[in-house]
């Protein structure tokens, strides 16, 4: 049992992410520690889990998206829209809970109709997401009226920059999700049913899958992750900004489930590392901030963090060395 | 003739994937100006020889001749250079350009480097009046027939390559003027000098328009002869087991003790898939589904499970009436189907072996009452061990079981569903004869405890031993219907070859 | 009507009756000042999608155009204005560094086998942050050459000019259309679209067509940063970004397929001028706010979406009754 456990940490994800931590220590020799202080915890690893929760509960609804063959590129317009529907509703005078309720149907809604123009229409999926990617944040900007809407509801601001227990609120959310879409996929026959369409849909219908219903519930989930992100954002700078929130987040997202090991030709995936995926990312920003580099070599990096993980996916690489899919570990 | 000049010869070709012989030794002449009718089921080989006469595959031994000289082919563009071109039965040309382009594409006039389209045009007009086509040659390919396509395939095959000419099950998809057409294009072609390869599960065409048939089983030449002194039965029986004409009846029991109704299909079929059949099923018998591929066999399991709905005629399932539009509706009434191609339809090849054996059963449960680890483990370990699956582990990916423990696996899947009805298509086809008897085996165990099956399958010896009635496709037609002494290959193989032209054999 | 002709066919109704509602709510859109400045105005965009509907008519996408254009504006700016080049060589440069990085792109997608979007996103990623590494701050550039080529303009009657770089761009879509429709290459990349196996049984070179096609989106994508660079006289890593999703848009509104296969050169001109008039006429109406161009932008984007959809699946299941 613990060997098993053993050789469950030990793979390619968690062993990335301990290296970018240790190397983040050994540029900041302070990296590690924390402290605390007024009732929360304060360091450099907090910061990773805070900074890196936008992006991770992203990622927790792109990577059933992505086992399924498909991709979410609205994401970052929705966590706009979201935050918009949010802070306009508080501006106007709801309760907060009415506003999270309205952002997360709103988030719900884009993510079902990504899933209508998919499954229904057929349509291909990073065609069908584009729409929304395009029009999402001019409908954000027409919910704010191109203002940044601020706001000084407590509610709002503390699921953005409160704590629980002395952890950020935005990492308890992602650790919440994480569980609970972890138990949603994995303790139901879904996981095994978004794994077989990806492999293989024409075998899964014949097994009696209805797939066009999975795809809806998959791309719903997504837009559903999406609006979560986007409130904690707006909560985070106490304001919707409908040009910047979330921008490019989308990318992200995907380059942490690919990291993650869920391949972007669909089948096994594996929701806890694609969490890992997200704070890698996370962790090389953070890293290069810590230690004084430019941010700008942050897209630097990624972008020689995609080729790597493409060339050891790639079939070819495959073909030289067998290399053993990460997810499938994970995913048992 | 050991000495005659082929236009094509392929000597002693083998070809091995993994431990798999496809092609055993087998020798294959073409001579220039003849029409050559390369035959066998599934499995047989018959693709495998093409792709290495075309390039696409190289042999692991023998040789291939042009003109008699020794040729190594290693891409379709150096068959081309040999004077190979190939026609494959989905048309490999591109719908979305224009007819002229797709005859001269990577080869178009240019014109101070740029493509000169008149001219283009023109030359594809002159070209294809020669295959009577008065199509404009500046519209687009897929606004046009199969069969037209088809002959813009072949005109392009021809003019580029000129010597050979491989047509891959070319009528698959073409109805019977456009087949004629075809027909009367290939005679212009066999007067021109060409050599013709003709690949197709229609005998009537071959008897049409072909010289010489050779005909290869499980990888390995049986015969190649001049049609005029062959039979259609000759050649059923060549590609089927030569044994199957001397084999006489089996000496089935008198009718197997049937249970009651379970199945009507009434009038059943679907536009341009299946004639409308009827056919009646009971509790503990098998129907074998005798017929050619091609014959419409695939296509009336797929409109019985809904895989393909059915857009006429009825079904009732234990006395009432209900519809079959999904596979979900066929799976709620108890129904099982293991495909003919198990690899695109059949099996989750990156799933473990386990979730490949619950996954109908969880799918019948819907996905919330998820079945957990230890249940899954539980039914996969029964079903596997009862159908002796050889496999390392449960949990391992499906896709690196032999194709034999694949399809116990699939099989495996549906008994665990408690089915009432299963489709088995092929189900023995490609797997080693330890996985065949187990197979054989599970039939019989399933029709004794009362299952309804119908098994589709090429070998006839099995289907004989263990149906109770035989139902025989022809041209998308069921055309008959064998009970008890019938039940029997001499007469199957009749029903097949069409027994309005000749005597039992 | 070829089924291919009428998407494209779509998009130049809709753009002639928007533009005709448009003169007659403001009368003055229709004049040449208007006109002469939708090309000058469109121009790095227009110059973009020729490279894009060649990318989406190969049955790929290519992300990283923006990014491109932003690095080439920067990488242009510090030669001529911290090296001291003249412009001529930093233009040769940026095209050639463009052109390698098409090249390697195009590599990685066909001897990886990995989708275009991923490969392009690192693309994305890797030029704009090449450009922010270089400078993080706006590069104005200030040479005679610049002012010589902004007043290369032709004067036409009621006002209006076609600069320079509305010219180029209308060059370029000329030439663009050539390659795309009379040139063995463009051959090739209508057929890489249509159906890869296909193609490479009929003797294709996906390999070569695939990275050329990448390269001329690189290096179309550097023109453009050229020519924004004209445009504004100055280079900022941040500039551009999103043009790749306005390129994609122009070229799917132009009646392009964003599966493959089909599309046309002038069709991407057409897209792009509706691109320009949405904008326009919000400019011109003073009371919309800007928000509404992305909105429409979306909406036509569905729009030509769906209506691809729909006519090809109508014709594909013509095929299949026929």
């Amino acid at each position: 049992m613990t060997r098993r456990l053993l050789s469950r940490l030990a793979n390619p994800q968690l062993l990335a992410l301990a290296g970018v931590l240790l190397i983040n220590w050994f540029l900041f020799p302070n990296f590690f520690r924390i402290t605390w202080q007024d009732g929360r915890l304060f360091g450099s690893l907090i910061d990773v889990l805070n900074r890196g929760a936008p992006v991770a509960i992203l990622a927790i609804g792109m990577v059933g998206v992505i086992a399924t063959k498909g991709v979410d590129l609205s994401v970052g317009a929705v966590m706009a829209m979201a935050g918009a529907v949010a802070a306009t509703l508080v501006v106007a005078g709801y309760p907060a809970p009415v506003a999270v309720a309205a952002a997360l149907v709103v988030g719900l809604l884009c993510g079902l109709w990504n899933g209508f123009l998919v499954a229904i229409l057929d349509i291909q999926p990073i065609v069908a997401t584009l729409v929304l990617m395009v029009a999402g944040r001019g409908i954000a900007q027409l919910i704010t009226e191109g203002f940044i809407v601020t706001f000084t509801d407590p509610v709002l601001i503390f699921i953005g920059t409160g704590t629980f227990l002395g952890l950020p609120m935005a990492a308890v959310i992602a650790i919440v999700l994480l569980v609970m879409v972890t138990l949603l996929v994995r303790k139901t026959a879904l996981g095994l049913f978004i794994e077989a369409v990806g492999v293989n849909r024409a075998a899964a219908s014949l097994a009696g899958i209805r797939s066009r219903m999975l795809l809806l519930y998959v791309y719903g989930l997504s837009g559903f992750c999406a609006a979560i992100a986007g409130i904690i954002v707006a909560g985070d700078i106490r304001g919707a900004d409908a040009n910047n929130a979330g921008l490019w987040l989308e990318l992200d997202a995907i380059l942490a489930v690919v990291i993650g090991g869920t391949s972007l030709l669909g089948g096994r995936f594996s929701v806890p590392l694609a969490v890992v995926g997200a704070l890698i990312i996370q962790a090389m920003n953070t890293g290069i901030l810590v230690s004084g580099f430019p941010p700008e070599f942050n897209l630097i990096v990624k972008a020689a963090l995609i080729f790597l993980v493409l060339i050891i996916q790639s079939p070819l690489a495959t073909r030289i060395v067998p290399v053993r899919m990460p997810a499938r570990e994970a995913s048992k | 003739m050991p000495d005659e000049q082929f236009a094509l010869e392929a000597r002693g070709i083998v070809k091995i994937f993994g431990n798999h012989i496809a092609l055993d030794a087998v020798d294959f002449g073409l001579r220039a100006g003849e029409v050559h009718a390369l035959l066998g089921e599934n499995g047989a080989g018959k693709s495998t020889l093409i792709k290495i006469l075309t390039g696409a595959y190289q042999p692991d031994g023998g040789q291939v001749l042009a003109n008699g000289q020794p040729v190594y082919l290693d891409n379709p563009q150096q068959a081309q250079g040999h004077g190979i071109g190939t026609v494959y039965q989905e048309v490999n040309l591109l719908p979305n350009r224009s007819v002229a382009e797709n005859l001269f594409l990577g080869h178009q006039p240019t014109r101070f480097g740029l493509v000169d389209r008149r001219k283009m045009e023109r030359e594809a007009r002159t070209i294809l009046s020669r295959y009577g086509l008065e199509i404009d040659p500046s519209s687009e390919l897929g606004a046009y027939s199969v069969a037209v396509q088809q002959i813009v395939a072949i005109a392009r095959a021809v003019e580029l390559s000129g010597k050979v000419l491989i047509l891959d099950e070319p009528t698959a998809s073409l109805d019977r003027n456009e087949v004629e057409r075809l027909f009367e294009i290939i005679r212009d072609l066999k007067a021109r000098g060409l050599a013709v390869v003709f690949i197709t599960h229609f005998l009537d065409q071959v008897f049409a328009v072909a010289d010489r048939v050779t005909i290869l089983r499980n990888g390995k030449l049986i015969e190649t002869r001049a049609l005029d002194d062959m039979s259609r039965t000759d050649v059923v029986r060549l590609m089927l087991g030569k044994d199957v004409a001397f084999s006489g009846a089996t000496g089935v029991e008198d009718a197997r003790p049937m249970g009651e109704v379970l199945l009507d299909f009434s009038n059943y079929g679907r536009k341009r898939s299946v004639h409308p059949f009827n056919l009646t099923i009971h509790k503990g018998e098998v129907i074998g589904v005798a017929g050619l591929l091609g014959s419409g066999r695939t296509e009336m399991a797929r409109i019985m499970f809904g895989a393909d709905a059915a857009d006429e005629g009825e079904v009732s399932v234990a006395g009432k009436k209900t519809t079959i539009a999904r596979p979900t509706d066929a799976i709620k009434h108890g129904f099982g189907f293991c495909p003919e191609d198990r690899k695109a339809e059949g099996i989750f090849g990156d799933l473990s072996v386990r979730e490949n054996i619950v996954i109908a059963l969880q799918g019948k449960l819907g996905w919330f009452s998820a079945l957990n680890r230890d249940e899954q483990l539980e039914i996969a370990g029964r079903f596997g061990e009862a159908m002796d699956i050889r496999a390392a582990s449960l949990d391992m990916p499906v896709k690196l079981l032999s194709g034999g423990n694949q399809q116990k696996v699939i099989l495996s899947r549906w008994l665990a569903t408690d089915p009432a009805f299963l489709i088995l298509d092929e189900p023995t086809r490609g797997i080693d004869v330890g996985a065949h008897a187990e197979i054989v085996r599970t039939i019989n165990r399933l029709r004794d405890e009362g299952l309804a099956l119908v098994v589709i399958s090429s070998e006839l010896d099995e289907v004989v031993a263990y149906s109770s009635r035989i139902v025989v496709m022809r041209d998308r037609e069921m055309v008959a219907e064998l009970n008890g002494e019938n039940i029997n290959p001499g007469v199957i193989v009749q029903a097949i070859a069409n027994h309005r032209d000749e005597e039992l054999a | 009507m070829s089924r291919s002709l009428r998407p494209l066919f779509a998009t130049a109704v809709i753009f002639a009756i928007a533009y005709a509602l448009a003169v007659m709510q403001f009368p003055s859109m229709f004049s040449t000042r208007v006109l002469g400045n939708f090309l000058t105005d469109n121009a790095f965009l227009g110059i973009t999608a020729v490279g894009m509907t060649f990318v989406i008519i190969s049955g790929g996408i290519d992300l990283s155009v923006g990014a491109v254009i932003g690095f080439t504006g920067v990488l242009v700016a510090v030669l001529i204005s911290w090296a001291g080049w003249h412009p001529l060589a930093a233009f040769g440069m940026a095209l050639a560094v463009a052109a390698l990085f098409g090249a390697v792109m195009g590599l990685a997608i066909h001897y990886l086998q990995v989708p275009a979007f991923i490969v392009t996103l690192a693309g994305m990623f890797l030029a704009r942050g090449g450009a922010s590494v270089i400078t993080q701050d706006s590069v104005p550039v200030s040479h005679e050459f610049y002012d010589w080529i902004s007043d290369l303009v032709i004067r036409l009657p009621g006002g209006g000019r076609l600069s320079f770089i509305g010219l180029l761009m209308v060059a370029v879509f000329v030439v663009g259309a050539l390659v795309a429709h009379r040139t063995r290459f463009g051959s090739y990349v209508y057929a890489l679209g249509g159906n890869t196996v296909s193609a490479s049984l009929m003797g294709v070179p996906v390999a070569r067509t695939t990275v050329g096609v990448y390269m001329l989106s690189s290096v179309l994508a550097a023109l453009a940063g050229i020519v924004f660079s004209l445009y504004t006289s100055a280079g900022y890593p941040l500039a551009a970004v999103g043009v790749e999703l306005d390129a994609i848009s122009a070229v799917v509104i132009g009646g392009t397929l964003l599966t493959g296969g089909y599309g046309f050169v002038l069709g991407t001109f057409i897209g792009v001028m509706l691109l320009g008039l949405v904008q326009t006429y919000i400019i011109f109406d003073g009371t919309l706010s800007s928000w509404w161009t992305k909105i429409v932008i979306g909406a036509l984007l569905f729009l030509f979406i769906v209506l691809q959809r729909l006519i090809f699946a109508a014709s594909a299941q013509g095929e299949k009754a026929s």
